[in-house]
């Protein structure tokens, strides 16, 4: 693997996490729990797409063969598709969604920071208007976690369901693929081991805060990085994607 | 002093263009209007959420995406200020949610209209965000502060929405011939209804008068309904569309187009609760409302933890 096929590969799988989080989040517009969160959620909705927008731009540049940001989130299916398990599964409950954001946000933060002193120019730009947003988002998230873990026992009990469910999409996040591991060495990317520990004190202060117990490391899942994905992917892009695919090639 | 001193001094006020506040004296008449008019107005910002949502996970571009989001987001915002703008005036939205839930309140027929392809997003943007537009425009020189306030702020906002509904369909208009009969069904389904938003014409308008006396409405239903056919006429025609009214014919007399008649009995229909979305849009408020209950709760209960933390 070539340093500009990995890049493409790293940049692509950033911009598939996001738009595909940005997704799960659109899904709570006009069905929020109060008006108050439908206007959060489809701000960082707007963030995520956003971000992914200026990603995919950029790895279409790096592939050098001419796709847009549409070609590649409209027109890729979902082998192709290189983002964490994680952010694809269905939104379920509230406290699936925050818990869910919350474990990402807590790894896409010092992402984040960290690729503001990257080698990489254009990624180092992304960064410095993402730190913001991000930190943002983990705050969101943050926030409405505490309350469910120490506001009633329902709440309680779904958020900490919701983050035993989610554990085991969380380890896939810390396996660098070929790509992520070469340009870890060059100073493009940061190691994720390092990312991990930063990640870890954040989730142990804020489910001690939230009064939820960290659930034991077990089996992890894997392989999104790869294209392979749960079952909820295919037909979330079959959603996504149906004007693109009905009607090729024309402009909207 | 008498109550029909205190009823002529307030006509006075509204005569001379001062704006009454929360803690003015008001008659119950007005602030009954204003609670239902004010209420009605916030639930359909939300309620309207849901056409144009319905779009956001298909829309066909990430611009298009992102734009539709940042829209529906304004809507939102709208509900916030209006359930604000009520709730100066004595009620709390939980009261005001509930009596639209229980279906007591009413919200803009419009919105029980499905979206059914692409081009209704166009429509909508263009039609009914347009036809609110004027209503709203009329809106920031009401006579009751906090509402006229509250429209400056939504109106600021919304010709962006115009905008970006306009702006689909010159696309589509300017796409392929499948993309055009989109336009132009969108146009057939949504023209009709977008006239019904300005409400019944003003012979058959009971609340029209006291509202005009009282400077809540400064402009008749026919009136707005009448600007809006001239100015959207033109803007059809710009995108090749033709408005689905056989009797659409301009006047040179009264520098107005003459137009066919409104159908009613299917706004009237639809007011009763059989527009085509009408139970699929209250299943959805009462299903989002429903299932935040514990979220809210819980918000609640850590509030109240933490005051008493405080406290300690
Ligand atoms: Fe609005
Ligand atoms: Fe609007």
């Amino acid at each position: 693997m070539t340093r500009e096929e990995a890049l493409f590969r790293a940049v692509l799988r950033m911009g598939d996490n996001n738009l595909v989080l940005g997704h799960r989040l659109s899904e709570w517009c006009g069905h929020g729990p109060v008006l108050e969160e439908d206007i959060a959620q489809t701000n960082i909705a707007l963030d995520l797409i956003g971000q992914t927008r200026n990603l995919l731009t950029y790895a279409g540049e790096l592939e050098g063969k001419g796709r847009s940001e549409d070609d590649l989130a409209y027109l890729r299916g979902e082998r192709e598709y290189l983002n964490v398990q994680l952010v694809e599964l269905p939104k379920a409950d509230y406290a699936f969604t925050i818990a869910r954001s919350f474990l990402y946000d807590a790894f896409h933060l010092p992402l984040q920071q960290a690729l503001t002193e990257s080698r990489d120019e254009h990624l180092k730009a992304i960064a410095g208007k993402a730190v913001k947003e991000v930190t943002y988002h983990l705050r969101h998230s943050s926030e409405w976690l505490i309350r469910f873990g120490d506001g009633t026992e329902e709440s309680h009990r779904r958020a900490q369901e919701a983050v035993d469910e989610l554990w085991r999409y969380t380890g896939e996040l810390f396996v660098p693929d070929e790509a992520e591991e070469l340009l870890a060495k060059d100073g493009t990317l940061p190691k994720l081991t390092d990312l991990k520990a930063e990640w870890s004190a954040t989730v142990d202060r804020v489910l001690n805060e939230a009064t939820l117990k960290r659930p034991a490391d077990g089996w992890m899942a894997g392989g999104g990085k790869k294209g392979v994905h749960t079952e909820h992917l295919g037909p979330m892009l079959a959603e996504m994607q149906i004007l693109q695919r009905t009607f090729p090639g024309v402009e909207w | 002093m008498a109550k029909d001193q205190q009823e002529a001094l307030f006509q006075q006020r509204v005569d001379d263009e001062q704006k009454i506040e929360p803690r003015d004296w008001m008659p119950d008449e007005y602030r009954k209007t204003l609670i239902r008019q004010i209420s009605q107005h916030a639930h359909s910002e939300v309620v309207g959420m849901l056409p144009e949502g319905n779009w956001i996970t298909r829309a066909p571009s990430l611009r298009r995406k992102t734009v539709l989001l940042a829209k529906v987001q304004d809507e939102a915002g709208h509900g916030l200020y209006l359930y604000s703008a009520a709730e100066t005036l004595g009620v709390s939205r939980e009261q005001l949610i509930d009596q639209l839930l229980s279906g007591k309140a009413k919200y803009s027929s419009i919105f029980n209209y499905p979206t059914l392809t692409w081009a209704d997003i166009g429509a909508i943007g263009w039609l009914v965000d347009g036809a609110a537009i004027m209503n709203q425009v009329m809106l920031t020189r009401t006579s009751y502060g906090p509402y006229a306030r509250a429209m400056v702020r939504i109106c600021k906002e919304e010709s962006f929405h115009q905008r970006q509904g306009y702006e689909i369909l010159m696309t589509l208009c300017k796409g392929t011939p499948e993309q055009k009969a989109m336009a132009q069904d969108a146009l057939d389904r949504w023209w009709w209804p977008s006239l019904m938003m300005f409400g019944p014409s003003d012979k058959d308008s009971p609340h029209s008068a006291q509202s005009m006396k009282w400077k809540i409405k400064r402009q008749s239903n026919d009136e707005l309904r009448q600007v809006f056919i001239d100015r959207t006429v033109h803007q059809a025609e710009y995108l090749g569309l033709k408005v689905p009214d056989p009797k659409l014919k301009w006047n040179e007399q009264t520098q107005h187009y003459d137009w066919g008649e409104i159908d009613w009995t299917e706004f009237n229909e639809v007011i009763r609760g059989n527009g085509p979305c009408n139970r699929d849009r209250m299943a959805a408020r009462r299903k989002a409302h429903a299932d935040g209950a514990w979220v809210r709760e819980a918000a609640l209960a850590y509030a109240g933890k933490q005051a008493k933390k405080k406290a300690a």
